[in-house]
């Protein structure tokens, strides 16, 4: 049996890393904080790998079948008999997996910080925000009660709005986290309100529970639930929708991507930590978490979650084609590869053969962390060295930045889908699926990956060869970032090129069954070729310096200029807001309170105010005027006492 | 010589009474305003006086109120007196218009 104590610790860990250095680490660990938050989490990495082995090799099987634990229960907060917040530790195959990736993820980003932060004011404050950061994840991912869930969802969208404006002086980086955490945060209302009616529907809060109330078609629980129905659509089909848009929000899925480019204002690590591998794919892993239910009780919103899926992944692929910030070519690349994750989950049904597309979503999402946590670092190394955002300051950086080169192409070559790299094995399971059950996701699917080629490795030559000698002056120039910095490139380069050898289906798959994954060869050929002509493309226009590319876009006009300007959805969102909401609702509403509450308010306190002018003249501190009134008081009560009252 | 009854002491208190409140309403002097009190202290007594010989003269309480009576307006003639002192010791008068700043 699975030893809850050990697991509990791995969230715990980076909590107790937080309270310590955000309460004393500017006083008291000014210079080893890093070293605290490092050891600390290389403990709890060292916890999540001992759980993981222990659950897939030791107690986990039952049967041939991995098992669902659910451990320590403790209600936090009851409602009435049977709902209650409990806080929880559920440990399942995609619960372990998670928690694998976000601890070594999230070591790699601390070691990694040790050099890039050096000598940063608010050092410590960086590592304490980044535990808080990785405790809520983990709790995120350990949590049994979907309210224990959604708390720590909110979690890591605070430490996503720390971490987005840890540079507060800059006014960009202050827009970016108010625009990540408002973005998300109206996601998470409908998230909010998914929970409600998906939850008093089951009546339990329990996530366990929950899927199987209802899952099961014929229980009355499914069928009251049915019964209402509201704009054509039955409570549970708009309950779980309204939890996809939570999902879609930090996901950073269309239409509510717009947040994710502008969060690359944080620092780099950040980037790599929270916007890359672990919480933007929060959105994934609750749709996974909650798959039974999308899947047997509303497959109507399968369907959205697979079309949104595919439309954000080919939508973003074109316009990291086009973009020449390097974090924000990375940016969209990660809502590219989110939307693979997503119309993998989308295009999956329950059990068995048929449930390939969530083994292969979560197979993507394992190896995409890898590979996109590595080229985030290999970005921050190169921004590091160039200081610079901007692909054209860079170029011919291979004989420079040898380390940081060969991982950033080994990377580059497992997002492309290249045999033998991680990136290839998940990204085939993903089409496979793709092409088994939805044809037209597939179609987009495969024009994707190819296009994710060409733009990986137009910033890859764009960076790395291009010129012969690099723009920027070399006085400026550093060293290629030392030890801390490279060691964790070295180590997810091998993490990028090895783990796709993982045989994944054994160990992940919808009903715990081990799932025996069929890499075909012929069906490889389409997707791959893709791949290389991608990558020949970019070599084509971006390997020498040249008016190639120039060229191109002029040729594609009006296209590559909407591309360009993300095809306008900011502008549409700053339409709507600006000119619609703010006008139409916002400024007669602020009339409202500025005029009519405010003028309630006020009017009580001048009235209050003039009244009390009024009897103030009553103490005038002429004795004699007091006598008179006091005179003509008991001649009043004396004419009641005689006339009146008897 | 008739003997006066209460109707006719009981009138001479009244009247007194309002002496008094007359003299307490508009003298501007503390000591002619003090003086009035006493007037009105001193109708009380009369009517306590005349009460008790009238109604109940088997009974000596009117008689003792009345002694009481007569003590405490003594005291109180002697607070009010070290209080006119000290307010003319720091206002330079007695005039009660000069006193209205105490309600600070």
């Amino acid at each position: 049996m699975p030893n809850a104590t050990t697991i509990a610790l791995i969230p715990l860990l980076p909590l107790a890393g937080f309270l310590l250095l955000g309460l004393f680490g500017q006083k008291l660990f000014k210079k080893s904080a890093g070293l605290i938050g490092t050891a600390l989490l290389l403990a709890a990495t060292i916890l999540a790998l001992y759980t993981a082995y222990e659950y897939f090799f030791v107690y986990g099987k039952v049967d041939g079948v991995y098992q669902k634990f659910v451990l320590l229960q403790l209600t936090w907060l009851e409602f009435y008999k049977g709902v209650s917040i409990d806080m929880g530790i559920i440990i399942d195959p995609i619960s372990v997996m998670m928690l694998v990736v976000v601890t070594f993820i999230s070591l790699m980003v601390h070691i990694y910080s040790l050099g890039y932060m050096k000598g940063e004011k608010r050092f410590s404050t960086y590592y304490s925000f980044l535990g808080l950061f990785t405790f809520s994840m983990l709790g995120l991912v350990l949590a049994s009660n979907i309210f224990q869930m959604y708390i720590f969802w909110e979690g890591v969208g605070v430490s996503s709005f720390l971490l987005i404006g840890f540079y507060y002086d800059k006014p960009s980086a202050v827009a970016a986290c108010k625009k990540a955490f408002i973005v998300t945060r109206f996601a998470d209302l409908g998230f909010l309100i998914g929970i409600l009616v998906l939850s008093y529907s089951a009546g339990t809060l329990d996530i366990g529970t929950l899927i199987q109330r209802l899952t099961s078609p014929e229980s009355n629980v499914v069928k009251t639930a049915t019964a209402y129905s509201f704009l054509g659509a039955s409570a549970l089909t708009w309950g779980a929708a309204l939890v996809f848009i939570g999902g879609a929000g930090k996901s950073a899925m269309f239409p509510l991507h717009i947040w994710l480019p502008d969060a690359m204002e944080g620092p780099t690590p950040v980037s790599a930590l929270i916007h890359a591998a672990t919480m933007v794919v929060a959105g994934v892993y609750l749709v996974a978490r909650l798959f039974p239910v999308f899947s047997i009780t509303t497959p109507g919103v399968l369907e959205i979650v697979g079309w949104v899926g595919a439309l954000s992944a080919i939508l973003a692929a074109v316009i990291a084609c086009t973009q020449t910030d390097i974090k924000r070519v990375l940016a969209y690349s990660t809502m590219s590869q989110i939307g693979f994750m997503m119309f993998a989950l989308g295009v999956s049904k329950y059990g068995g053969e048929a449930g390939s597309g969530y083994t292969a979503s979560m197979f993507h999402l394992f190896t995409h962390a890898m590979f996109k946590a590595l080229l985030f670092l290999g970005a921050g190394a190169v921004i590091h060295y160039v200081h610079s955002n901007d692909i054209k300051d860079m170029g011919g950086l291979r004989k420079y930045l040898p380390i940081t080169h060969i991982t950033f192409l080994i990377a580059c070559l497992a997002i492309a889908g290249i045999p033998p790299f991680a990136g290839f094995f998940s990204k085939e399971e993903i089409l496979h699926a793709a092409y088994q059950n939805n044809m037209a996701v597939y179609w987009i699917a495969l024009i994707t990956s190819g296009l994710t080629a060409f733009y990986m490795f137009r910033l890859y030559f764009s960076i790395f060869w291009n010129k012969e000698t690099p723009t920027f002056a070399k006085a400026t120039a550093g060293k290629e970032g030392g030890f801390a910095m490279m060691l964790p490139l070295v180590l997810l380069g091998v993490g990028a090129a090895a783990a796709g050898f993982i045989p994944f289906g054994e160990f992940v798959s919808i009903d715990g069954k081990p799932l025996v994954s069929k890499i075909n060869l012929v069906f490889s050929i389409a997707p791959v070729a893709l791949g290389l002509t991608g990558i020949m493309a970019a070599l084509w226009l971006y390997k020498k310096q040249n008016n190639r590319s120039a060229r191109l876009a002029a040729s594609l006009g009006g296209f590559y200029k909407a591309a360009y300007h993300k095809f306008y959805i900011d502008e549409i969102y700053l339409f709507i807001t600006k000119k619609i909401i703010f006008n139409l609702i916002a400024r007669p509403a602020a009339w409202f309170d500025r005029n009519v509450v405010d003028g309630l308010v006020n009017l009580t306190g001048t009235s209050i105010q003039a009244a009390s002018e009024g009897i103030k003249k009553v103490q005038s501190g002429k004795v004699q005027q007091y006598a008179i009134y006091f005179l003509t008081g008991v001649i009043v009560l004396a004419a009641l006492f005689i006339y009146i009252w008897k | 010589m008739l003997a006066p009854g209460l109707y006719h002491i009981l009138f001479i208190s009244a009247a007194l009474f309002f002496i008094g409140v007359y003299g307490f309403l508009t003298r501007r002097n503390l000591i002619t305003m003090l003086m009035s009190i006493e007037l009105i202290l001193n109708s009380v007594n009369l009517n306590f006086i005349a009460f008790n010989k009238y109604l109940w003269p088997q009974k000596m309480d009117g008689l003792f109120f009345t002694v009481f009576i007569i003590a405490i307006a003594a005291a109180e003639a002697a607070l009010a007196i070290a209080i006119i002192i000290n307010l003319y010791r720091s206002h330079q008068s007695i005039d009660v218009g000069n006193a209205e700043d105490l309600k600070y």
